[in-house]
């Protein structure tokens, strides 16, 4: 149920992915983003596809995870493949009662389908493979040098972490209250959608009761601790980078430069 | 059979890095009105187990009967089945939700479609049971103390009147006097309306004192399920995988290991005394106790 969600999930592990830099791989996921966004036609679309084949199998995940990871976007793939193939105007191929499927539609939508997965697949490998911790501690460096204009950079980093450190916890506790009010005899899956509505109470109030609780421990745990801003912080784990990290960058450099290569020589439409 | 259970085995985060059999092939068989105690270390699955009890959990495999019914057979109304096996969760208290305590507790009986009066009735015989004032029913849940939070909690559930009532460390957290009273209402609630309980708990003291029939968890799977004088024969097994038993039987095993020839299924401190004497009769010492 909603276990089922995957989005922001870590599975430990030692692969090489595994091991290069969060802030590498940000910068190395940006990149590819800019590889798919800039491919113009199915050959150069093929380039980011490649190199995340490359990384996938070098992170050592299955591929069950990676299918799992889709299950929420099928629904925006389906709409946003019916619109394309319908309504982008080019030489009909098919037609079905008033609808034209065109060449063009077929071609476009293909395009984006394939664009869609990749993004999400390739996001999906970036919190598969780097704890949360270390994810925001990245963000938090790379941000680092805005702080000099008053960007709250650490606080923001600091948000985030108890943020996603509280999502799974959160999950946990939503799954246990549903299914101790279902044991009363609640009925949360069926109905009409007032009563669905209204069936909600019994969940959200003890979630938000439970919330606050832990809010509250949680600032008077770190008070506790002395904890009063970035400033002077210390971490116990800094992150360093070194030749692999440097060699995946350059890896995916190159890749990028393999796409602008084939967009320039084969402009399609 | 009021429950039965064949070859059930749940495994959670399938097909994840995840994966873990939290209850191995389980064949189990409990007889309609037995105070059931079930005892394991923490992780030994008896929470997953009792949750397949009243459908919440959908077994990976093998099956559940309530009064022989399948309950995951097609056209099974679950909700029925959860009024009739009711489950009071561990640490119960977050379930809480109502303005009052009597409109939490009702929350159960309403869900049921039951008439008002019907309702009314079974909301304050429910917090009677569990030792609740009338002059705590009009409070707010949220003001009580972790104790009377519990107890509005298993009067929730105890208001439905179920068949079978199951409590999941209905103890936990609670001071030695709290969990004495619970531990006797639920008896007295079991002894009056002659349902099927089944007690969840880490204390071997506890249930051994207040169960008629011991279902011993380990690592997911059945260790042993017997009356208790049957379990505590195995005590010394029971020890060795790490389970506490009780205070008492740890002092007679301990007694047989430095040479005594003495039974250690003993789990009571009458019983104890009762086996001392023999003992030393046997012997041919004079007692006098
Ligand atoms: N929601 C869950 N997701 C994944 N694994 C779980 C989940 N709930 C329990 N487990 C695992 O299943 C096993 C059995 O857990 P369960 O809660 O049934 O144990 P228990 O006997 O009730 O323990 P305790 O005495 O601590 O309550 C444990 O190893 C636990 O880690
Ligand atoms: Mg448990």
């Amino acid at each position: 149920m909603l276990k089922d969600i995957t989005i922001g999930q870590y599975f430990p592990g030692t692969s090489v992915v595994h091991r290069i830099d969060a802030r590498f791989k940000i910068v190395i996921t940006a990149v590819f983003i800019v590889m798919l966004f800039s491919a113009s036609n199915y050959s150069a679309l093929c380039v980011p596809l490649v190199f995340f084949a490359i990384a996938f199998m070098a992170s050592k995940l299955s591929a069950k995870l990676m299918i799992k990871s889709m299950k929420p976007i099928v629904p925006v793939i389906i709409i946003t493949s019916i619109l394309n193939i319908f309504f982008i105007d080019g030489v009909s191929v098919i037609k079905i009662w008033k609808l034209n499927i065109t060449d063009n539609g077929l071609y476009t939508s293909g395009f984006m389908i394939i664009r869609l997965i990749a993004l999400i697949c390739g996001s999906s490998l970036l919190t598969y493979t780097t704890s949360p911790i270390t994810l925001t501690d990245a963000l938090e460096q790379m941000l680092k040098p805005l702080a000099k204009i008053k960007f709250p950079a650490h606080e923001l980093a600091m948000m985030m972490t108890i943020a996603l450190r509280f999502i799974p916890t959160l999950i946990e506790e939503t799954d246990k209250i549903m299914q101790a009010q279902k044991a009363r005899g609640a009925e949360l899956d069926s109905g009409s959608i007032p009563q669905r509505a209204k069936a909600l109470v019994p969940i959200l109030i003890p979630l938000f009761v439970s919330s606050f609780r832990r809010a509250e421990e949680l600032a008077l745990a770190m008070e506790c601790r002395c904890y009063n801003g970035g400033e002077g912080r210390t971490k116990l784990k800094t992150l360093v980078s070194g030749g692999k990290d440097y060699a995946a960058l350059s890896l995916s450099i190159f890749f990028l430069s393999v796409v602008f290569i084939l967009d320039l020589g084969k402009v399609s439409f | 059979m009021i429950i039965k259970l064949e070859d059930l085995t749940y495994t959670y985060s399938q097909g994840t890095p995840f994966e873990k059999t939290a209850v191995d092939h389980v064949d189990l068989e409990i007889e309609e009105g037995t105070l059931v105690g079930i005892i394991g270390h923490t992780g030994s699955g008896k929470s997953t187990l009792i949750q397949h009890l009243n459908g919440l959990i959908k077994p990976t495999s093998g099956k559940v009967y309530i009064d022989g019914e399948d309950i995951h057979a097609k056209g099974v109304d679950l909700k029925k089945i959860r009024f009739k096996v009711g489950l009071v969760f561990q640490y119960p208290e977050y379930q809480i939700f109502e303005e009052t305590v009597y409109k939490d507790i009702s929350f159960g009986p309403r869900n049921m479609g039951l008439s008002e009066e019907d309702v009314d009735r079974r909301v304050r015989s429910a917090a009677a049971m569990v030792g609740l004032d009338d002059s705590l029913l009009d409070k707010s849940p949220f003001e009580l103390s972790g104790g009377q939070k519990r107890r509005v909690a298993i009067a929730g559930v105890m208001a439905m009147e179920p068949k079978v009532l199951i409590l999941d460390e209905p103890t936990a957290g609670l001071d030695p006097k709290g969990r004495e009273v619970i531990l006797s209402q639920i008896k007295e609630y079991h002894d009056k309306t002659g349902s099927t309980v089944l007690l969840v708990s880490h204390s071997m003291e506890d249930v051994a004192r207040f169960a008629e029939k011991i279902l011993v968890m380990n690592k997911g799977k059945v260790f042993c399920y017997d009356d208790p004088p049957g379990v505590f024969t195995r005590a010394e097994e029971i020890n060795a995988v790490g389970l506490s038993v009780p205070q008492i039987t740890k002092v007679f095993i301990e007694l047989k290991k430095r040479g005594l020839d003495i039974r250690t299924d003993v789990y009571t401190v009458d019983f104890a005394l009762k086996t001392i004497k023999e003992y030393l009769e046997e012997k041919g010492g004079a007692v006098n106790a």
